[in-house]
């Protein structure tokens, strides 16, 4: 590997963290489109940034932006307040808006500023090594490692401080409220903080790309774990295995760094929807698939416990008595027997104890919601789970 | 002699975009009263609660809790939301939201540690959940959720107790359970103050009513004012609720 090499993926590594974090909360507010809105908004913030500054990389560029993108904020819960129109259509009308004057302010001055809409759309990983901060003629490194460097670094010490606060107010609004933490500061510190964070990551990966880093870690995360350190930590290491594969992915199709980093963060996140051990849609269809035999076997442990007389119990009856299929009718017998739940003596089917027991149990949880006794049965089925 | 007054509300409006939801509120709560909360949806209920908290900022009138305004008094009062306005699907532990109660006495930045967890552990032994501590919130019942959610609030030791219908979609032993923790809040001298929907429960449960319809209708003790006139008042002439004397 190259310097150069090391220091993309570096950068794009430790952007990824930068974004991944923040994007937890979005995600956990139900605000990922937010982040859409604040990346594409931002632009006219740092097209005037740059016309000031003439660098992409100046603190009074990244400043203007991420108060455009606090602005993005503000105005669509301004238009949503009106009670005119909801949140998802106020995020439509303010971001292409933004977005736009950003635009004509490129297209008016592209001649004589080199900025391009290609480069703010995708960013341009691959030259990131060779803007270097330089300073009295000694070589500080890449640019974009100082910027994102710092912006990660203010997000750890933001993470870290405020934790407590953020996840009270994320999962809690009313109680945050009550008890002082003001909802509003904290919903604008992590706006805030997104803000920032896609203004930095926006050299390396450009706009769009940037929603990638942002939503699809938190999102796969999600779906792996109910912990929130768990999911940050996942997050973030989702964030960073795409970075450096995503670039290995580019070098050996010799493809766009960010476009190929956002398509393994795409099959991550669709290899875990589809193979997650709890969530997954494969687990899920088989936990539905148990809960629908199941649901057939308490209706059979029901018939059982309601017909004392012999015939109604006969195996060769309950076939058409119960009316099902016969693969059906076997594939419950043989749950039931499996649980020791039902004895056959001479071709008469009975309750165990066991069975009976059961049979009690989860009547009293479908009737009168009674949870105490189902908390065992839990275990092994999926019934009981809700 | 007169009691003291835990909360005063003085001539309390709070507008929805320029329609009121509560209009010009006079409501004292006498200290150590647990009192229902009652009125027809859109009363105003939940929102006078919460304007109380501060949690919404009334167009007019004022709130002192002991005295003094709720700001400077938070630490006497605990609140619980309507189990519905979370999303329980969020990713943490049963014992992490009872923590959460004890974020206000620990203000800004500080984290719980030892003192605060061992205090935690005791509310939900004392709510009946300390076996399901460590278990995901999305896994308990409507029953046990509350239950957190109650014991969030014990775990903040204060004064004053809010609890926005605490008895919603709750099985029965959950509810005597609830119930019998109130009791003995007011036992031990604290104020409870509870967004009630069961009219039938009122005289059994509570000492002390307040009747809403965006006005306040009436307040005071349950044997005195919990009658048919009052609930007619409040809910109209069509309510379904008979009272058992």
């Amino acid at each position: 590997m190259t310097s150069a090499q090391i220091v993309i993926q570096l950068i794009a590594s430790l952007t990824a963290i930068a974004c991944a974090i923040p994007g937890v909360f979005l995600v956990l507010r139900k605000m990922a489109l937010i982040s859409d809105a604040i990346s594409h908004a931002i632009l006219p913030g740092i097209v005037v940034g740059f016309f000031i500054t003439h660098d992409m990389s100046s603190p009074v560029l990244i400043i203007l932006a991420a108060l455009t993108g606090i602005l993005t904020v503000f105005l669509v819960e301004f238009i949503q307040k009106t009670g005119l129109v909801k949140e998802d259509t106020a995020i439509g009308l303010i971001f292409p808006a933004l977005f736009s004057i950003g635009v004509i302010l490129i297209a008016k001055n592209a001649n004589d500023v080199h900025l391009d809409i290609d480069a703010v759309l995708l960013g341009e990983l691959a030259f990131a090594p060779f803007d270097r901060v330089v300073y009295n003629g000694i070589d500080f490194g890449p640019k974009a490692l100082w910027v994102i460097g710092s912006i990660l670094s203010a997000i750890l010490i933001l993470l870290v401080a405020f934790f407590k606060e953020i996840k009270l107010s994320t999962f809690d609004v009313g109680l945050a409220s009550a008890l002082g933490f003001s909802p509003a500061i904290l919903h604008y510190g992590l706006m805030t903080v997104a803000s920032v964070t896609t203004v930095g990551a926006f050299d390396a990966v450009g706009a769009i790309l940037v929603v990638a880093l942002t939503i699809a870690p938190a999102a796969t995360a999600y779906l792996l774990t109910k912990d929130l350190k768990k999911m940050l930590f996942l997050a973030v290491g989702f964030g960073i295995f795409s970075s450096i594969s995503g670039y290995w992915l580019a070098h050996n199709l010799d493809a766009s760094i960010a476009g190929s980093i956002a398509t393994i963060l795409g099959v991550l996140f669709l290899l875990v929807y589809l193979f997650a051990p709890k969530s997954g849609m494969i687990s899920v269809a088989y936990k539905q698939q148990r809960q629908k035999i199941e649901v057939l076997l308490l209706t059979f442990l029901l018939h059982l416990r309601n017909h004392k007389e012999k015939e109604e119990r006969h195996i060769n009856h309950l076939n058409e008595h119960i009316n099902w299929k016969k693969s059906q009718s076997k594939k419950v017998l043989d749950l039931a027997l499996k649980n020791n739940m039902i004895e056959v003596n001479a071709n008469v089917v009975a309750l165990t104890d066991k069975g009976k027991v059961f049979t009690e149990n989860a009547i009293n949880y479908i009737t009168a919601g009674s949870e105490e006794a189902i908390e065992e049965m839990k275990k092994e089925f999926f019934l009981f789970r809700g | 002699m007169e009691k003291e007054v835990a909360v005063a509300i003085d001539d309390l409006t709070v507008a929805y975009n320029y329609k009121p939801v509560l209009w010009d509120i006079d409501l004292a709560i006498p200290k150590g009263v647990l009192m229902a909360i009652v009125g027809p949806n859109g009363a105003g209920k939940s929102t006078l609660i919460k304007s109380i908290l501060g949690i919404i900022k009334p167009i007019a009138g004022s709130v002192t809790v002991f005295g003094k305004p709720y700001t400077k008094q938070r630490k006497k009062v605990a609140y619980v939301p309507q189990k519905g306005s979370v999303d329980w699907d969020f990713p943490t532990t049963a014992l992490d939201v009872v923590l959460m109660g004890t974020y206000g006495s620990l203000g800004w930045i500080k984290r719980p540690g030892k003192t605060q967890k061992k205090a935690a552990l005791e509310a939900l032994e004392k709510v009946g959940m300390l076996p399901f501590k460590n278990r995901q919130i999305s896994q308990l019942s409507g029953g046990q959720q509350q239950r957190i959610f109650l014991a969030r609030a014990l775990v903040q030791n204060a004064e004053i107790y809010f609890m926005d219908e605490p008895f919603q979609g709750v099985d029965a032993t959950t509810e005597k359970a609830i119930i019998n923790i109130l009791k003995a809040l007011r036992k031990a001298g604290k104020t409870v103050v509870v967004v009630h929907h069961d009219l039938q429960t009122v005289p059994e449960y509570f000492d002390w009513v307040t009747f809403l319809n965006v006005k306040k209708i009436a307040t005071g003790p349950v044997k005195d004012i919990f009658n048919n006139e009052n609930l007619i008042k409040t809910y109209g002439i069509n309510y379904q609720v008979s009272i058992q004397e």
